[in-house]
């Protein structure tokens, strides 16, 4: 493997790729064989030998075609490979100290997601640091469905997030018209609602087991569909389809996250739902400028060379976004994996037991770390 | 008027269909009225104090005291049929019943005056002027002449009875006029009467007179028909001028003075949907040499009327709106291949000038017509009158877009079967050959095979054009499916078009083709050949079972329902598709699913655009073009367009060249409705030619160019030349709704005289219209304007640039709405009615059943005739003058109210007695009033 350091030329040149590796705020290009890419040792190496930081452990993470950063770390399980034959046409590379490494920058729409307003809108305390619980290797999955702002919902209600790449699994669920029971001050009351109707089998929302058949429909992407039509509520849902948020009152009550603080007000029966009695519930800003950017469009320019400009972040921005954030492990990803905590403990009895639970991670890294350069 | 109810004249238990109301007549100057029943009794009634005469109801048994026994023979006499007053002697009254019985009643002597022993079932009758003869008109479609010469008080037998149609079995004759004339002889005129096998289903009015017969064969189904002829009662003879004919779709008039009856020209009341309107476009501001010559051609395309006295009879009242500021012209294209234009400067909208496409090409019709014309019988002597025509001869003949540059008078017209026409506005009749070319947008793509419509052939060599728009130029689409989306740029010289298999750029000038693309996606192949050219071709399979059907009995009242937009069809074919057909669903069911790059139709292109801006790079600008696709595309292209030299309008005899400069994939995939160049001040840019002739204010080419792509779901303002979202709005993901129609529309400022600023209008699925700041796209009010369910007319809507809109409200009339608040257009006429003598009563503001326009009663004036105020906030051409008919008033208003105090006639039975008026089969009711209407509708 030679370096060569042909700068965008080389892009057309059959049989090799243009590999453009960012590490700090450094850009590096080279060239690999598409056919023969090698080992990974010798990719890692490569890479190392580049950036001129020989004796650095790093992780290596790759741009795939829907703009997720995904890691590269091994050549058995083939993401080294999968990593050389989907990078068209040219591989993104981004590397990071292992000290320093964000893991939480790997996963869906990382790249491309500098900051998460509707997250932020749903639950304006988001940008609060939050502990980040690793239980197992993040790096090497994808989140496809969350519960997210248990502590700000009734519990007789659940905010469902599901994750939308790529074409690989559908949505996979329908909704359909239906009738709801509503507490108002005139007694019980029938109101017209939207519940989902089918599950695809093998569809995201079926996979992920936090949607149902017969689940309320009472919000979509922050937004009410009360007195929404079945048209509209499906319309809201599709131009959210790639990053979808629905609150639903589950059919079946019995899996409800009970929360410590009102274990008692948890009955199991759909009572009052306003969400509006809840302050937190803010109004969603429709701001022109909200710099949500849950999708990007895919511009081409007349060279013809496929691009994501993620919302006319620099490159070196986008990386900053991989590196700024120095304490990695704590820097929550709008409840990514925060909110599989069942109760939001005092923040004060927290930070102990998080950094011994810290520990054994890294060690765990560490370890993995070595075989990866093994 | 909710004066209390009389007792009831009625024996109690009487059915109560009995005592329906079958026919009116006004009596007395309008201060009685006497009222025919389906049971045979005829009541009278007080119309000031709407309270009936109780003395005067002569029921049937009183009518049968004077038939001779053997007439009589227990049967009963069925429903009064008509009623008719004497012109010159008022106290007499002609009762026509069911069974065929026709009685002249006195009401000074309380008693039957003469009986006419008929024995044929009744549909109408008319008394003649002098009262010496009655014509009655029967169900076997004969009609008999009685005279009331006779001495004696019977009269057996009618001195003539024909069927003019005989001798085979013929329809009813429905309605029958008498028209006696100074020259002699007389008019009849009837409905009806057709052969029942051979044209029974024909809508005819026939006109005899002396030996010449006239049979009027309408495309419509007949509601009523008057003479306009002298009202005075001291006049001798009737003497008509003109025949009016109410159809279902039109209103024509005959004139009766002019030998040959020929229909009068409509100054307005022009049917819209003569042909069903297929695209409609508005241009504002027409420079006003073009306006005159637009009129000009179109004068020359209806011969005027040959005299004075043949002006149009009608009064529609005075506009009293101010003359408009400037003009506008509203574009319709219709499913024939017409291209209508329309002044939209006022409140009516005026036919000017029609443009017919079909001419260029050979249709597979034009010979079977020939033929099947020549085949016809003289007898009986059909005449077709009128101009509506729902039936299409050649569905590829659509116009599917219309694009009319206003500075140089060239317009480009597309159509169903890819055809894309250049044409040129041309003072004088010319004999010329169209060039053809034809540009293939499959680009070679392998798998596509085309299932659909043929091509059109044009027809080749010189053709005779008549002055107005002439073709220039022929660019045919391969596939030669129906165009979606078309632009011109007569600057330079360019048109480009696009349809569901991609787009293209032909240099009319060179006469060269400059750029094909295809935007069909590689999966789409099943999806594009698949299910829309069946769906096409069973459309087409119907047309021509349609076609079959109407040559056998050349008319009827079946009209094929044509989806008012390609558009349309495209969106129902994508909400089908989006759906796999094997799972089984319920109705009410929606798939959730993001939309895929590779869903049916996504080729389709949506939005096609002209701009001069910076695509390149920063530092120069040069001419781009456009074009949005139905899967979120946009492509962006540089043209290389030689400039033309200083003072001359026609670029140098160079290629023009075009580099794709970006494309755009729209991550959410939704289709691309419209795309837009705003220039440093954020402005749109201005319209070709605009700037370079100072009719606007320059662009701006200093500031960042910014370019705003409106989709279904949202709104994106990128920054140019590199392409990187600035603003946006997702309309879909807030609001639920789906843009159907944007356009970028200048609000001027009520309070300061020169202040505008330019917003983005849009029009959503839910019938939402929304206002959006540019380029910050904030919302900026939003009315909800067109009903969600009237998809008609949501696909219909056309904005303009001052921020008015017109949508269809029904195939014949468009609503025109505003959103602006200084640019309105409100109509103000007023209606001189000379009432009949009584007062009017109170009421001070009668609104009509469709809510639109309102009748403003002023008070009362001091002659008793009060001027009516009109307005109505719609710009329909027909609909004020259909309102302001007095026979409508009549029924519509005051004929409720005058009916509503009766007591023994409900609610329900006055809404059977309007409807069965609209419903013209049964049109009794309005034949009683229709001598009163002439009376006022005589200019």
């Amino acid at each position: 493997m030679n370096r060569s350091h042909r700068h965008g030329a080389s892009s057309g040149y059959l049989g090799t790729m243009e590999v453009k590796s960012k590490f700090g705020a450094e850009f590096r290009r080279f060239s690999l064989e598409r056919s023969k890419p090698g080992k990974f040792e010798e990719f890692y190496g490569l890479v190392q030998h580049v950036h001129k930081i020989p004796n650095v452990e790093v992780l290596v993470g790759y741009a795939d075609i829907h703009g997720d950063l995904l890691p590269i770390n091994n050549d058995d399980d083939d993401n080294y490979h999968k990593a050389v034959s989907t990078a068209s046409p040219l591989l993104r590379i981004f590397i990071q100290k292992k000290e320093e490494a964000d893991y939480s920058a790997f996963g869906t729409d990382t790249l491309i997601k500098k900051k998460t307003v509707l997250g932020n809108v749903l639950r304006p305390d988001n940008h609060r640091k939050k502990p980040h619980i690793v239980i197992s290797m993040p790096q090497d999955f994808r989140p496809v469905s969350s519960i997210i702002d248990v502590d700000i919902l009734p519990e007789t209600h659940r905010r469902v997030r599901l994750y939308k790449y790529g074409t690989e699994k559908p949505l996979g669920f329908y909704i359909r018209d239906g009738s709801s029971v509503r507490v108002t001050p005139h007694g019980l009351e029938k109101v017209p609602g939207i519940f989902i109707s089918r599950l695809v089998p093998g569809g995201l929302a079926q996979s992920t087991g936090l949607l149902a058949v017969n689940d309320e429909v009472l919000e979509v992407n922050g937004i009410e569909v009360s007195g929404k039509s079945l048209d509209q509520v499906t319309d809201m849902m599709i131009a959210n389809s790639r990053n979808l948020i629905i609150t639903v009152r589950p059919a079946n009550q019995r899996n409800n996250v009970v929360r410590n603080s009102r274990t008692s007000g948890s009955s199991g029966q759909p009572t009052d739902n306003s969400l509006v009695s809840y302050p937190q519930q803010a109004e969603p800003s429709f701001e022109p400028d909200d710099q949500d950017s849950d999708e990007d469009d895919i511009i081409i320019e007349d060279s013809g060379v496929r691009q994501q400009i993620p919302k006319a972040v620099s490159d070196a921005q986008s990386l900053e976004s991989l590196t700024q954030i120095e304490l990695s492990f704590e820097s929550g990803q709008n409840g990514f994996l925060s909110s599989a905590e069942a109760s939001p403990a005092p923040a004060a009895g927290r930070a102990s037991p998080e950094s011994e639970r810290r520990a054994p991670e890294q060690k765990l890294l560490e370890e993995d770390g070595t075989i990866i350069t093994l | 008027m909710g004066s209390a109810s009389p007792p009831s004249p009625l024996p109690c238990g009487a059915p109560a269909s009995l005592t329906r109301v079958t026919v009116i007549l006004l009596l007395a100057a309008g201060t009685m009225a006497a009222l025919g029943t389906e049971g045979g009794s005829v009541f009278f009634l007080d119309v000031t104090t709407l309270t009936l005469l109780e003395g005067k109801t002569l029921s049937p048994d009183e009518v049968l005291r004077s038939v001779p026994d053997d007439y009589r023979c227990g049967k009963a006499l069925g429903p009064v049929e008509s009623l008719q007053g004497h012109l010159q002697d008022p106290a007499k009254i002609l009762i026509g019943y069911s069974r065929g019985l026709l009685v002249i009643w006195s009401q000074t002597s309380q008693c039957v005056d003469h009986v006419f022993l008929g024995n044929q079932q009744l549909e109408s009758l008319c008394w003649g002027r002098g009262g010496s003869t009655i014509i009655s008109s029967h169900s076997d479609g004969s009609y008999a002449i009685w005279s009331t010469d006779a001495g004696s008080p019977q009269t057996l037998q009618p001195t003539v009875a024909t069927t003019p149609y005989g001798p085979f079995p013929c329809k009813a004759i429905n309605k029958i006029l008498w028209r006696s004339c100074e020259l002699g002889g007389h008019y009849i005129i009837f409905s009806g009467g057709m052969p029942r096998a051979s044209y029974g289903d024909r809508h005819c009015v026939s006109v005899l007179r002396a030996e010449t017969l006239v049979t009027l064969d309408f495309t419509s189904r007949i509601i009523d028909f008057f003479t306009v002829h002298s009202m005075r009662p001291e006049d001798e003879f009737d003497d008509p001028q003109a025949l009016a004919v109410l159809l279902e779709e039109e209103l024509v008039m005959l004139d009766l003075l002019t030998p040959g009856w020929p229909a009068m020209p409509a100054p307005y009341l022009a049917p819209l949907h003569s042909s069903a309107i297929t695209c409609s476009a508005h241009v504002a501001n027409v420079p006003s040499k073009l306006w005159a010559r637009i009129v000009r051609a179109g004068e020359q395309q209806s011969p005027q009327p040959a005299s004075s006295a043949s002006s149009w009879p009608i009064t529609g009242g005075q506009n009293l709106a101010q003359e408009p500021l400037q003009r506008g012209l509203l574009l319709t294209g219709h499913e024939d291949g017409t291209v209508r234009f329309w002044d939209a400067s006022g409140v009516a909208l005026r036919p000017l000038y029609k443009l017919s496409t079909a001419d260029l090409f050979q249709t597979d019709c034009d010979h079977a017509d020939n033929l099947a014309q020549a085949a016809e019988d003289d007898w009986p002597p059909f005449r077709k009158v009128g101009c509506f025509d729902p039936y299409s001869d050649d569905p590829r003949l659509g116009v599917q877009k219309v694009v009319l540059c206003k500075y140089t008078a060239q317009m480009v017209v597309a159509g169903t079967a890819g055809q894309v026409l250049v044409l040129e506005l041309s003072d004088a009749p010319a004999e010329q050959a169209v060039s053809v070319a034809s540009v293939d947008l499959l680009q070679d793509r392998e798998g596509f095979t085309w299932k659909g419509h043929e091509r059109l052939n044009p027809r080749t060599g010189l053709l005779p054009w008549p002055a107005g728009f002439q073709p220039r130029m022929l660019v045919q689409c391969l596939p030669p499916a129906a165009v979606t989306a078309v632009t011109l740029h007569a600057e330079w010289s360019l048109v480009a078009f696009g349809t569901s298999h991609g787009f293209g750029l032909f240099d009319y000038q060179r006469k060269s083709a400059v750029l094909a693309r295809c935007t069909l996606h590689p999966n789409d192949s099943l999806a594009m050949e698949g299910p829309l050219s069946r769906v096409k071709s069973l459309k087409k399979s119907l047309r021509q079972s349609f076609r079959r059907i109407r040559k056998s009995r050349v008319s009827g009242k079946k009209r094929p329902t044509t989806a008012t937009s390609k558009l349309q069809e495209a969106n129902a074919q994508l909400v089908e598709q989006g759906c796999p057909h094997d799972v089984e669903m319920t109705p009410v069911q929606r798939r959730i699913e993001p939309r895929s790059a590779d869903d049916s139709l996504s080729g389709v292109v949506r939005c096609l655009y002209f701009a001069d801006t910076f695509l390149r790079d920063a530092a120069h600008h040069g001419p781009t073009m456009w074009a949005g696709t139905n899967s979120g595309s946009v492509f962006a292209y540089a043209l290389e367009v030689p400039a033309a030299a200083a003072g001359s309008e026609k670029r140098p005899e160079q290629v023009v060249e075009a580099v794709l400069g970006k494309e755009v994939q729209l991550m959410h995939r939704a289709p691309v409705v419209a795309i837009a160049v705003l220039d440093g001040r954020g402005r749109p840019l201005p319209e070709p030619y605009e700037a370079s002739r100072d009719l606007a204010q320059a662009p701006d080419m200093q500031g960042g160019h910014a370019v705003l792509i409106a989709s279904e779901e949202q709104f994106k303002v990128f920054t140019l030349p590199k392409v990187s979202a600035k603003t946006k709005f997702k309309l879909t993901a807030h609001e639920g709704c789906r843009v159907r129609k944007v356009a970028l529309a200048t609000f001027a400022s009520v309070a300061c005289e020169d202040y505008a600023e330019t917003c983005l209008a849009c029009l959503t699925n839910l019938g939402d219209v929304h206002v959006f700041s540019v380029p910050g796209l904030r919302p900026q009010v939003h009315y909800s304007c067109i009903r969600k369910e009237d998809i008609s007319g949501i696909a219909s809507c056309v904005f303009t640039r001052h921020g008015q809109g017109f949508y269809l409200i029904s195939p014949s009339e468009f609503e025109r709405f505003s959103l602006s608040a200084r640019n309105i257009t409100e109509p103000l006429c007023s209606l001189d009615i000379s009432w009949p003598s009584h007062k009017p009563r109170e009421s001070p503001k009668l609104s009509q059943a469709n809510g639109t326009p309102s009748i403003i009663l002023a008070p009362q004036s001091c002659e008793g005739s009060p001027s009516i105020t009109y307005r109505k906030q719609t710009d329909t051409t027909e609909l004020p003058e259909a309102t302001l008919s007095p026979t409508s008033v009549d029924l519509a208003t005051s004929g409720e109210t005058t009916l509503d105090t009766t007591g023994d006639v409900t609610v329900e039975d006055v809404k059977d007695f309007l409807s069965s008026s609209e419903e013209s089969e049964n049109r009794r009711n309005l034949v009683e009033d229709e001598d009163r209407s002439c009376a006022l509708l005589i200019t």
